[in-house]
């Protein structure tokens, strides 16, 4: 008699793929770099989500970040493009397909440098897209320059000290148009996951600035962006649980302490207060929030904003609710009486 | 006045030759006054009558307040060329009236506002003053009319002195201000009326100009080349149009608007088949247009040189991840901002190349509406089957400009949209390798984001790729890589247009040229037959690369002029660049580069000079 160890069931999503469905090459970041970290959530979150990989397409720029979009999902299109203009690239793509769900993760250098104009077009519009920014406050590829969101005072590795302001992404965002915007540490995988799952369910652009270390060239005594930096001065707004549409879990709410929101897809975005009592649905009093943290040095994490309601860029437009990508000429080439008419308006 | 069609009538004062429509009108007026309405009823009127017929609106970068000037030219042989020579002026415009008359030759006409008093100036050429305020006073009771309906007055002195057919002029008056200001052209046309009576009551005509009717015109329509660009678009299934506004490309996208808006909309659905956004620079816009057909849609821009600068990096990025893309270029003259709204081909060189590293793009030489309309298929087609950018290199002077135009033949080949993939095609073959060349022809397959199967996906990069499309620095794969690239060069070749060929017997020299540098072209060609005795032979260029009739042109011709509206020669040094130096030999260049269409009298001149004849 023979005994065979059972096999423990694997552990499926709601639409019957494993964890591994949603795995993407092996990283070539170096070890301990913040952007590992995100890459591991997002491979969690479109998994325990049950996003069809297929139906995910990813785009970046150019930097350390920018490689990340090879490190998850290996079964979603890619597209690392050029530096600062995957707004645009990705914009596009949701233009010739809204059926798709855009992620894109770029860093600070794409972002508040280069791209910064694309940024903030793509936040005017409210394109549908998760967009990622991995915020170490360097140049990593070209070994260490200061980038644009590096705070006043903090020092480079070679001892440089940084004595221009920092753009703020989360500010930008806020004011121009960005539905859901929030900022997180890439160390806080708790905060990240419930923040990522929110971004995913929400029908608008959500912009998601993470403080991500990098390990190589700013983290040491004087930078505002490293683990130990982060570690003193993170200062998360509340928990965040998300309770997806497709779970029905009841928990018990004690009246007060927890802000429910609800998402277009049915699911809800749950905030335990911590000390602050902040509302993210409050735009003004999300940017004067932030500016205090600011002044007392603390680095706010969690949602800053949410409006779930307001119609995105696709919407806006109105157009045919299947992919323009793939129209059938039928659909595209006007009838040969359209021409004729034409023609006949013009002799 | 005379209205026979003799050719040789004696006119008071001296002997002149009778010129039916055979001359050229230009309306010197100010920008932002109305002129263009007036000017349009003018030319087609002319066109009406069945006399083949240009306008050419030579206009300042400006709103209003400069100087503008609108050349109609009537030819009976058929030649829409721009004429180097005015022969009759209609000088409206204080600021430039006598510079204007200075440059006229002996025997022109001119038309001008009384109190400028031109007739002082010179005694060769026959002035017909006009009191233009004192005639549309009563007109035009509303005095802030006045500046805008003033100018229909010279459309009836015009028409008189011309022979026009006044019912034509109000034909063509109706018709461009349409059914619902019909209280616009009735004063408008008061203020022609005004004007002919004027001209026939007080004016002797003594010029020898006058226009009859022909048949030459019959089935044609009248349009600008952007129009007709735009609906070539439209027929061509374009879906994703991004786009910054510039001139002289922005009509053609918003042409497009209007004719999306009316053609492109769902039945049952009430929504659109396509999307119109206006980025916020160039670099947004090519950005988006590659997004878009990455991700499988027919998407284009339109822009100018300065537009095509900008993007030059993301052209690199889709030559060598090999997107498709459709980039209408209307050329103006550079370098920089240049002169806006002037005309040249000064885009040729660097659109072939555009961007870093060894990059080749194909470029579309579209000389007429018709081509406007029919390249727009031909480059949505080329560039989704060879998966790489496509320039549309069109021209001021064709995208803004008026011009007579065979009635558009109906694309009736299916659209080819290359080398897609989908799920059942995975099902059947398990998996792919995007940048294999499988067929020799060096296009790989490609599938879109959003196809349902395992092995669909692939990661897109401007960085070093092998054929599964994954990163590469190695020096081998980075070659045969390259390699593929330049097949797909030489297969694109054969899909593009033809050249037209006219290659006449005993012909020793040859004139080659593109898009709008043909009617000078043209034209000259007679000239040089009927005024010198020479004989030569043409090739007009549609496309580059260029293909082997262009080589055997060469061959078949001692000496062969290439004709470039630029000033370093840029059509002749692509071919440097890509012919063999026995060839290249041949060559010779005419270059025209003021800013001002190409004339006849320009190459004809050059020729003469070069050949030494």
């Amino acid at each position: 008699m023979s005994t065979i160890p059972a096999t423990p069931p694997k552990k499926t999503n709601h639409i019957g793929l494993e964890v591994l469905n949603y795995r993407g090459a092996k990283t070539t970041l170096c070890a301990g770099c913040g952007h590992n970290a995100v890459s591991e959530r997002l491979v969690e979150c479109f998994f325990e989500m049950g996003v069809e990989p297929w139906r995910v397409a990813k785009f970046s720029g150019i930097g350390c970040s920018s490689k990340s979009p090879a490190y998850f999902l290996s079964m979603a299109h890619g597209f690392n493009s050029v530096h600062g203009r995957a707004p645009s690239v990705s914009t596009g793509a949701m233009l010739a397909n809204k059926t798709l769900l855009g992620i894109v993760v770029t860093g600070d250098g794409d972002t508040a440098s280069i791209g910064i104009g694309q940024y903030i077009h793509m936040l005017r519009r409210n394109v549908p897209l998760i967009y990622i920014i991995e915020n170490n406050g360097v140049y990593g590829l070209t070994k260490g320059q200061f980038s644009a969101t590096s705070d006043s005072g903090a020092k480079s590795k070679s001892g440089v000290v940084n004595e221009l302001q920092p753009v703020d992404c989360c500010v930008e965002a806020i004011q121009i148009g960005a539905t859901f915007v929030a900022r997180s540490f890439s160390g806080d995988k708790r905060q990240l996951q419930g923040l990522l799952k929110a971004a995913i369910a929400h029908r608008g652009l959500s912009v998601i600035d993470v403080i991500s270390p990098c390990v190589t060239f700013n983290d040491h005594e004087g930078s505002t962006k490293s683990y130990s930096y982060m570690k003193d001065h993170d200062e998360p707004l509340h928990t965040v649980d998300f309770v997806p549409y497709f779970t029905d879990i009841e928990v018990e709410i004690e009246e007060g302490q927890v802000q429910d929101i609800e998402m277009h897809d049915g699911s809800r975005l749950r905030l335990h207060k911590l000390e602050h009592a902040y509302d993210p649905t409050d735009r003004l009093k999300a940017l004067t929030t932030i500016q205090a943290s600011k002044d007392a040095k603390e680095v706010l994490t969690g949602v800053l904003y949410l409006d779930a309601t307001s119609e995105n860029f696709l919407e806006l437009l109105n157009t045919v609710d299947a992919p323009l990508a793939t129209l059938p000429q039928s659909a595209t080439r006007p009838p040969r009486e359209v021409l004729s008419a034409l023609m006949e308006e013009l002799r | 006045m005379s209205a026979t069609l003799s050719t040789e009538v004696a006119h008071g004062g001296g002997s002149a030759l009778e010129r039916v429509n055979d001359f050229s009108i230009q309306v010197a007026t100010v920008n932002g006054s109305g002129s263009q309405t007036a000017n349009t009823v003018l030319m087609r009127s002319i066109f009406q009558m069945g006399v083949p017929v240009s306008g050419k609106n030579l206009f300042p970068s400006n709103i209003a307040g400069l100087p503008t000037w609108f050349t109609i030219r009537a030819s009976r042989r058929g030649y829409i060329g721009r004429k180097k020579e005015i022969d009759f002026l209609v000088a409206m415009n204080a600021e430039t009236a006598n510079e204007d008359v200075d440059e006229l030759a002996p025997g022109s006409a001119v038309v001008y506002d009384e109190p400028l008093r031109l007739n002082e100036r010179r005694s060769d050429l026959h002035f017909y003053p006009v009191p233009f305020d004192k005639l549309v006073a009563p007109v035009c009771p509303e005095a802030k009319l006045r500046k805008l309906v003033r100018n229909m007055i010279y459309d009836g002195v015009v028409a008189h002195l011309l022979g026009l057919d006044l019912e034509e002029v109000h034909k063509a008056l109706t018709r461009q201000f349409g059914a619902r200001k019909q209280k616009a052209a009735e004063l408008n046309w008061n203020a022609v009326l005004a004007g002919e009576e004027y001209a026939r009551n007080h004016l002797v005509k003594r010029d020898p100009f006058s226009v009859h009717r022909m048949n030459e015109n019959a089935g044609k329509i009248v349009i600008d080349g952007n129009s007709a660009a735009a609906m070539g678009c439209m027929f061509a299934g374009v879906t994703v149009v991004t786009w910054y506004p510039i001139t002289p490309s922005s009509s053609l996208v918003e042409t497009l608007i209007n004719y999306m808006r009316r053609y492109r909309i769902d039945q049952d659905s009430g929504k659109a088949t396509y999307a119109i956004v206006q980025a916020e620079d160039e670099l947004a816009a090519i950005g988006m247009v590659i997004g878009a057909s990455w991700a499988g849609a027919r998407a284009m821009t339109a822009t100018s040189g300065p537009g095509v600068s900008l993007m030059s990096e993301f052209v690199g990025l889709a030559y060598y991840a090999e997107i498709p893309a459709v980039i209408w270029d209307i050329q103006r003259v550079g370098p920089s901002t240049g002169l806006p709204t002037r005309t040249q081909q000064c885009d040729i060189l660097k659109n072939a190349v555009l961007s870093h590293g060894d990059t080749r793009h194909p470029v579309l030489f579209p000389s007429s509406p018709e081509e406007c309309f029919s390249m727009a298929t031909t480059a949505f087609d080329l560039a989704e089957e060879f998966q790489t950018p496509v320039f549309v290199n069109s021209d001021l002077d064709l995208g803004m400009n008026n011009w007579t135009a065979n009635a558009f033949e109906y694309p009736e080949a299916p659209q080819k949209r290359g080398k897609v993939l989908t799920k059942e095609d995975l099902d059947r073959l398990g998996g792919f390798m995007r940048y294999a060349d499988l067929e020799g022809d060096g296009v790989g397959w490609r599938t879109l984001p959003g196809t349902n199967h395992p092995a669909a996906a692939y990661f897109t990069r401007g960085s070093g790729h092998n054929e599964k499309a994954g990163y590469t620095e190695k020096p081998d794969d980075y070659v045969a890589n390259m390699d593929r690239l330049s097949r797909k060069f030489n297969s694109i070749r054969a899909a593009l247009p033809h050249p037209i060929a006219d290659v006449r017997e005993g012909a020793k020299i040859g004139l080659v040229y593109c898009g709008t540098s043909r009617y000078g072209c043209e034209e000259s060609r007679d000239q040089l037959r009927e005024e010198s005795g020479v004989e030569t032979s043409s090739l007009r260029l549609l496309a580059y690369p260029f293909g082997d009739e262009l080589e055997s042109f060469i061959e078949q011709h001692e000496r062969v002029y290439v004709v470039d509206q630029n000033r370093d020669a840029q059509l002749l040094g692509l071919m440097r660049l890509d012919l063999d130096p026995r060839l290249t030999a041949k060559l010779r260049s005419i270059r025209h580069y003021n800013g001002l269409p190409l004339d006849a009298r320009t190459v004809t001149e050059e020729v003469v000079r070069q050949e030494g004849i």
